[in-house]
């Protein structure tokens, strides 16, 4: 099968503005467009940049723009979207490359929420023990493989990079409402700031774009809620 | 999830975040009333001064266009302030739009509210002045 994939380009040292190039690719229809990627780069044009690391949809690195939606490159066959393929990097960040972009921002957010078990009491002889219920309550959000495509598909993060954003949040709440955890009240006073869970307008793009299928809309909303009742 | 360490406690963007939930909630109703007596049930021929004095001679709707007031101008003025926050990055420009809007908000708060508090109902057009 030929498609057409049609790449937005750009290499600062050499460009002023973004360009589209085409390039004419023969591949399978079970191939993927991270496939279809890889030929252009090995056979077609070496200067053409992009990231991927496992190409199984673990790592989070090949997230972009495919015929206008956030997806994983690695994740979606070309027979699912015809004879022409488009290719953007994510919107929102700052453009490195090509495909490359800045993720500096991202996971300086990231880091914002505490990403790690904040328990200080004595650990027990064996393990800090959770029920299959406690555990249930935040399994949602352990899905996250950080790759952005929530966070750069959100129209309040577009309009104010400052946002957290709902990759930060989703972070947040994996260790919010995880039982052996006590920062709770330290993320939650992060999230609570004017540029925290507040800006959230539940307008769902992330939960179309999360490649892991995580309920996104709905983990900020329980944020929102955790935080509401706390006040009230 | 663990409640003994003290958890972060309201906050004016929790509390605005809140408010745009009730006072959306409570406007449809009002305002959905206010429609259906300015526009459905009466026609805009039949209402003239005399027929909003008439309405504001009871307390009930008075305090009912009050309510009405003050949630929607919060609610929308809220809003504003929400696009504000999204769009307008520069210090400068943050700082006039802001204050351009509050004190817009404040002066049709306080002219509206004057109004409906110390309207004097005459008893006829005629002690109104009017023709």
């Amino acid at each position: 099968m030929r498609v057409v994939l049609k790449i937005k380009r750009f290499n600062p040292e050499r460009d002023r503005e973004p360009y589209w190039a085409e390039y004419e690719v023969d591949v399978e229809p079970v191939d993927r467009v991270l496939d279809a990627l890889e030929y252009v780069k090995w056979h077609l044009d070496g200067t053409l940049a992009f990231r991927r690391s496992c190409a199984h949809g673990i790592c989070g690195s090949d997230a972009m723009l495919i015929n206008g939606r956030n997806r994983l490159a690695c994740k979606v066959l070309v027979k699912e979207l015809g004879a022409r393929i488009t290719v953007e990097p994510l919107r929102g960040f700052p453009v490195i490359k090509d495909l490359v972009v800045d993720m500096e921002g991202f996971f300086a957010k990231y880091r914002a929420i505490k990403p790690y078990l904040i328990n200080d009491e004595p650990p027990p002889e064996t393990e800090r023990r959770q029920s299959p219920e406690e555990r249930a309550r935040f399994d949602d959000t352990t899905k996250c493989i950080l790759c952005a495509a929530c966070t750069t598909s959100c129209p309040s993060f577009w309009a104010n990079g400052e946002y957290i954003g709902p990759a930060a949040i989703v972070n947040a709440h994996r260790f919010i409402f995880d039982s052996r955890d006590r920062g709770a009240a330290e993320r939650l006073a992060v999230l609570n700031a004017r540029l925290g869970v507040w800006r959230c307008r539940t307008i769902f793009n992330c939960v179309e774009a999360c490649p892991r299928g995580i309920d996104v809309t709905r983990a900020i909303a329980e944020v929102k809620r955790a935080l509401l009742f706390s006040s009230l | 999830m663990y409640v003994g360490r003290e958890r972060p406690t309201g906050g004016f963007e929790l509390f605005a975040w809140f408010f745009m939930r009730i006072s959306g909630v409570v406007l449809i109703l009002l305002v959905l009333g206010h429609l259906a007596i300015m526009h459905v049930i009466n026609t805009v021929d039949e209402i003239d001064f005399e027929f909003v004095a008439a309405r504001w001679r009871s307390p009930f709707w008075r305090t009912y266009d009050l309510v009405m007031l003050w949630l929607a101008l919060l609610h929308g003025l809220n809003g504003l302030r929400m696009v504000i926050d999204d769009y307008v990055h520069r210090k400068g420009w943050r700082v006039v739009t802001l204050t351009a809007l509050a004190l817009v908000g404040f002066v049709l708060l306080t002219m509206g509210t004057q109004i409906i508090l110390t309207f004097e109902a005459p008893a006829s057009r005629a002690t109104a002045g009017l023709p």
